[in-house]
């Protein structure tokens, strides 16, 4: 790989009050460098202005997910060299959300479609009783498994071209929280999860083309989760329990 | 209608519709052998309560079909939203509905 003094970073500034517009910066090579690195060199020596967000810099938090050349990304993990167009790269907002400023997203739509998505545990047992064990080898369980690790970084929601045409739509990581808890042994209220993933901008809104899959940092699969709950619904509809 | 009843509704017409679609192919490929002509068309179809039958209820599931489905395109794509989508998705359903149905029963009657 050919040695480079410099990168050239171009990063969308603006928000609500100011309208998005491109700024481009040179900012200093190194071999091991992520994205997050280059806007947080931006940040630091170049315009204390540029906001963004992260948190932890090690892909657990799911806070500094961006656009890296119109392909959203976890910024922490991902290495410019692995993203360089050239000598160039382009960093952008999440799509599919509100800008707060420059490079922080408003999360508020996506994490209110979660509760839209009925996505919180409905205790069987009160604190008082013994915790029911749980077998880990139950094909419910490793279902619910399959999808756990989300870090709620909404790559997956912003890859969403569902998302785009259809502001209602709940997206992959509400449904595939909601998939999660229908395959909780431990959740007690099964039917209100697919209530609440039928609805307007439920499940039945995914035409299955697969972004959330595709882009999902943590190689997670939505795409199966919501077929899950449609699955589900259908079976619910002709009197089928699972 | 439910979103989900709208989508079981295209689920199960695009159902209905699937061996439809293969009678309807291979009768057409078997039927222009040797030519083809309105009065062999005619002669086959008039009369029958089968072919009525067959077509009126392939029509009845691409009404619904198409209209569901268009319903989704028109908000995804053309922007429109609640009652104005549903009522244009109505109409085309039942203007398919009717234009098939005269057809059905222009060949068949």
């Amino acid at each position: 790989m050919p040695q480079r003094d410099h990168l050239t970073v171009t990063v969308q500034r603006g928000g609500p009050d100011a309208p998005m517009r491109p700024q481009t910066f040179e900012v200093p090579a190194y071999d091991n460098q992520t994205v997050l690195d280059v806007v947080s060199w931006i940040q630091q020596n170049a315009d204390p202005t540029l906001t963004y967000r992260f948190a932890c810099r090690v892909g657990m938090c799911g806070s500094c997910a961006m656009m890296v050349n119109g392909v959203p990304r976890w910024t922490c993990r991902t290495h410019v060299n692995k993203v360089l167009d050239g000598n160039a790269i382009e960093v952008g907002p999440l799509r599919n959300l509100p800008v707060i400023k420059d490079l922080a997203a408003d999360m508020d739509p996506f994490f209110d479609k979660w509760v839209t998505a009925e996505g919180r545990h409905h205790p069987t047992r009160t604190r008082q009783e013994e915790i029911a064990p749980v077998d880990p080898q139950a094909e419910e369980r490793q279902a619910a498994s399959a999808g756990i690790e989300c870090i709620n970084c909404s790559v997956c929601y912003s890859a969403c071209d569902t998302v785009a045409g259809n502001p209602d739509y709940l997206g992959p990581a509400a449904l595939q929280r909601a998939w999660t808890l229908y395959n909780d042994a431990k959740d007690a209220d099964r039917d209100a999860i697919l209530d609440a993933v039928s609805g307007k901008g439920g499940c039945h809104s995914c035409h299955s083309m697969g972004s959330c899959t595709a882009y999902c940092p943590n190689e997670l699969d939505p795409l199966s989760a919501i077929a899950g709950l449609k699955r589900a619904t259908a079976k619910r509809f002709f009197g089928g329990r699972k | 209608m439910s979103e989900f009843h709208l989508y079981m509704a295209q689920r199960l017409s695009a159902l209905v519709m699937a061996p439809f679609v293969i009678v309807h192919i291979g009768v057409m490929i078997y039927a222009i052998q040797g030519g083809l002509s309105a009065a062999e068309i005619l002669g086959r179809t008039q009369g029958s309560a089968f072919w009525f039958a067959f077509y009126g209820l392939f029509v009845v599931a691409v009404s619904i079909h198409a209209a569901v489905g268009l319903r989704t395109i028109l908000g995804e794509w053309a922007g429109l939203r609640g009652g104005a989508r549903d009522a244009v998705s109505a109409v085309i359903g039942l203007g398919l509905l009717a234009l098939g149905a005269q057809a059905v029963w222009a060949v068949t009657a």
